[in-house]
C-alpha cells in the first residue's frame, strides 16, 4: 500500500490488519500519555480544499498522537484562492519534504491525480474528493461495525471480518463519497449491503455495485438489519429537486422516532451510524441519534484511531525511493 | 519480527538451514522454573513485583514465570502483576523494516509507578527491543527498578543492555538464527516447545 485513495485498492487482508492496528491506536487515547513516537520528526500536510471540520480535526488529532509535525494548508485564505494550481501548490510541498499529504478535494479524483502525476513523492491519503471516494471515514464505520458485532458477540476484534454483516444504507447514495467507499470496503470485509433511497438519489450504474436496492425503508428495516447508516443530505451539492419536500423525505426515508420505536419492538441489536454532520429532523430525528443504539460518537472516536493506522502503515517499513519506482510496496 | 534472530525463512523459502535443537521442552521448563526463583530472590520476596512480557513470545514466558512463582510463593497474584507491553511503536528501524500490527499492550491493574518490573523477553540480540521497552514504558509510569529476564542470550549487543537473568547463554555467529517454539504462540504445529539454531548450510559445525 503507497497511498490510499480508494477502498477499492483495499484487499481484504489488508483492510482487516488497518482495523487490527486501528484497535491498538485507539488504547492511545485511554492512556494518560496520549502519544506515540511512531512518525516523530515526520511532516504531514493537510491539505483542505474543501470546507471540513470534523475530518481535518481528525487528521490533525491522528498526526499529533503519533507525533508528527503537522502543517495545516486550507484553501481559503491561501495562494489557491488567488488562481494557483494543484500542481503548483503540489511542488511547493514537495519542496519543503513533506512525507505525506492529506488531501479534501471538491473535484472527484484530484488525489488520484496527486498521487500518480509525479509532482510529489509522498503517500498520498485521500480524506474525501468530489462525490468519489472517502476511505477512512469507510474504514472508520467498518471498525465501529466490528467493535459493535464484538460486543454483541463478547467476542475479540483482532482479525475478524464482517462477513454476512446486514448492512443498509440510507439517503442521498447519489452524492455520497461515504457511500461509494462504504459499499466496496464492506464487499470485501463480506458484508451484506442494501442501500435504500429514492430512485432519485441513486446514481447511474448501480445495478453493477456489490449491493441491492430498495427504495422502502419499512421493508429494508422489517427485513432485519445489524446496522442502518444514514446519509447526509447533502444540499451544497444539490442543484435540482430531488425529492418534492424536506418533510417528505424525513417522512419516507429519515430515521423517524417511529422507525426507532419499531426497531426497538422488533428487538435485535440494529445499530445507527450516521457520517455527520447530521440534519436533525431530515435524515435523522433527534430521537434516534441520541438512542442507546446511536453509535454516532464512537464513529468519532474510532475515526482518530484509523487514521492513525492508516498513517503508520503508509508511513513505516521500507520508503519509496525518490522516483517513480514503487517496488516493494505490493506484498506488505 | 521484532528481532533479526526471528527472520528465519522456513523451509522451502530462501536458502536451505542445518536446524539443532538447544533446549528441548523439559530444559525450557527448568530454566524458566530457576528464572522465577532468581527473580524473587533478586527483588527479596515478592513485593511490588510485575512481569512484563515482551510481544509475542516474551508474554507467554512471562505467564509461565508468574504462575510458577505463584505456584512458590503465595503472596504473589498474577492477576495483580502480570502485564503485557508492546514495544512496536518505539522502535527505531520503523522507517526501514516492513510495517508491524500492533499488538495490545496490557498492564496489571495498579499500573508499574514505584513497582519493581522485570521485562521478560525470549532472545536478546541487539538490545534494541529492550531499549524500544524502556521508552514504551516511560510513557506508561516510572518503575523503581526495572530488571531484564531472557531465555537466550545470543550475544552481538548493539546498546549497553544486559540481562538480569538468563535461561542460557548461547554464543551463536552473525549468520545463524535463534527461534524459539512455544505451545501458546505455535500451537500444535509448532511442535513441542524448544530453542533451535539455525545455520546456514554448508558452513562449518562449530561444536
Amino acid at each position: 500500500m503507497r497511498h490510499l485513495l480508494d477502498t477499492r485498492d483495499l484487499s481484504r487482508a489488508e483492510a482487516v490488519s488497518l482495523l487490527d492496528t486501528a484497535d491498538r491506536m485507539g488504547e492511545v487515547g485511554h492512556r494518560e500519555v496520549k502519544k506515540l513516537p511512531a512518525l516523530r520528526g515526520r511532516t504531514v500536510v493537510n491539505l483542505f480544499f474543501e470546507d471540513s471540520t470534523r475530518t481535518r480535526i481528525s487528521f490533525e488529532t491522528a498526526e499529533k498522537r503519533l507525533s508528527a509535525d503537522v502543517i495545516n494548508f486550507a484553501a481559503k485564505g491561501s495562494s489557491v484562492s488567488k488562481g494557483e494550481s494543484l500542481k503548483d501548490t503540489a511542488q511547493t510541498l514537495e519542496a519543503i519534504n513533506a512525507d505525506a499529504v492529506v488531501i479534501r478535494h471538491p473535484g472527484s479524483g484530484a488525489p488520484q491525480r496527486l498521487a500518480t502525476s509525479g509532482w510529489i513523492d509522498a503517500p498520498v491519503i485521500n480524506a474525501g474528493d468530489g462525490t468519489h471516494a472517502h476511505p477512512t471515514q469507510a474504514l472508520l464505520d467498518a471498525m465501529t461495525l466490528r467493535q459493535h458485532r464484538a460486543r454483541l458477540a463478547s467476542a475479540d476484534t483482532a482479525g475478524t471480518d464482517l462477513a454476512g454483516l446486514r448492512v443498509a444504507i440510507v439517503g442521498d447514495v447519489l452524492h455520497s463519497r461515504v457511500a461509494r467507499s462504504n459499499v466496496w470496503l464492506l464487499h470485501t470485509l463480506g458484508a451484506e449491503v442494501t442501500l435504500v433511497a429514492p430512485p432519485t438519489l441513486l446514481p447511474v450504474g448501480v445495478d453493477a455495485w456489490p449491493v441491492a436496492v430498495e427504495y422502502d425503508l419499512d421493508a429494508a428495516l422489517a427485513r432485519g438489519q445489524d446496522a442502518v447508516m444514514m446519509l447526509r443530505i447533502q444540499r451544497e451539492r444539490m442543484n435540482a429537486a430531488f425529492f418534492p419536500s424536506a418533510e417528505e423525505y424525513a417522512r419516507l426515508w429519515g430515521l423517524t422516532p417511529e422507525r426507532l420505536r419499531a426497531l426497538e419492538a422488533a428487538g435485535g441489536g440494529t445499530a445507527i451510524l450516521h457520517p455527520g454532520p447530521m440534519n436533525r429532523g431530515l435524515e435523522i430525528s433527534s430521537e434516534a441519534a441520541d438512542s442507546d443504539r446511536s453509535l454516532v460518537l464512537d464513529q468519532v472516536t474510532n475515526g482518530v484511531s484509523v487514521r492513525m493506522a492508516v498513517l503508520y502503515h503508509l508511513l513505516t517499513g521500507p520508503q519509496a525511493p525518490h522516483g517513480p519506482d514503487e517496488e516493494g510496496h505490493h506484498d506488505r | 519480527m521484532r528481532e533479526p534472530s526471528e527472520s528465519i525463512e522456513g523451509p522451502g523459502t530462501g536458502t536451505p538451514r542445518r536446524a539443532r535443537v538447544i533446549l528441548d521442552a523439559a530444559d525450557v521448563d527448568r530454566a524458566l522454573t530457576r528464572i522465577s526463583h532468581e527473580i524473587v530472590e533478586a527483588n527479596k520476596g515478592t513485593d511490588g513485583l510485575v512481569l512484563l512480557g515482551i510481544p509475542r513470545r516474551g508474554y507467554p514466558l512471562a505467564r509461565r514465570i508468574a504462575e510458577k512463582i505463584a505456584r512458590s510463593y503465595p503472596g504473589f497474584d498474577p492477576a495483580e502483576g502480570l502485564g503485557q507491553l508492546d514495544v512496536t511503536m518505539y522502535r527505531d528501524d520503523l522507517r526501514r523494516s516492513t510495517s508491524r500490527t500492533p499488538m495490545p499492550t496490557q498492564l496489571p491493574p495498579r499500573g508499574i509507578d514505584r513497582r519493581n518490573v522485570v521485562l521478560v523477553d525470549d532472545v536478546l540480540y541487539s538490545g534494541r527491543t529492550i531499549r524500544a521497552a524502556l521508552d514504551a514504558m516511560a510513557d506508561f509510569g516510572r518503575p523503581a527498578v526495572v530488571r531484564l529476564a531472557v531465555l537466550i542470550d545470543r550475544g552481538h549487543r548493539q546498546l549497553p543492555i544486559r540481562a538480569d537473568h538468563v535461561g542460557k547463554n548461547l554464543p551463536t555467529s552473525l549468520d545463524e538464527s535463534v527461534k524459539v517454539y512455544l505451545e501458546e504462540i505455535d500451537g500444535a504445529a509448532g511442535g513441542p516447545d524448544r530453542v533451535q539454531i539455525l545455520a546456514p548450510a554448508g558452513s562449518e559445525d562449530r561444536s
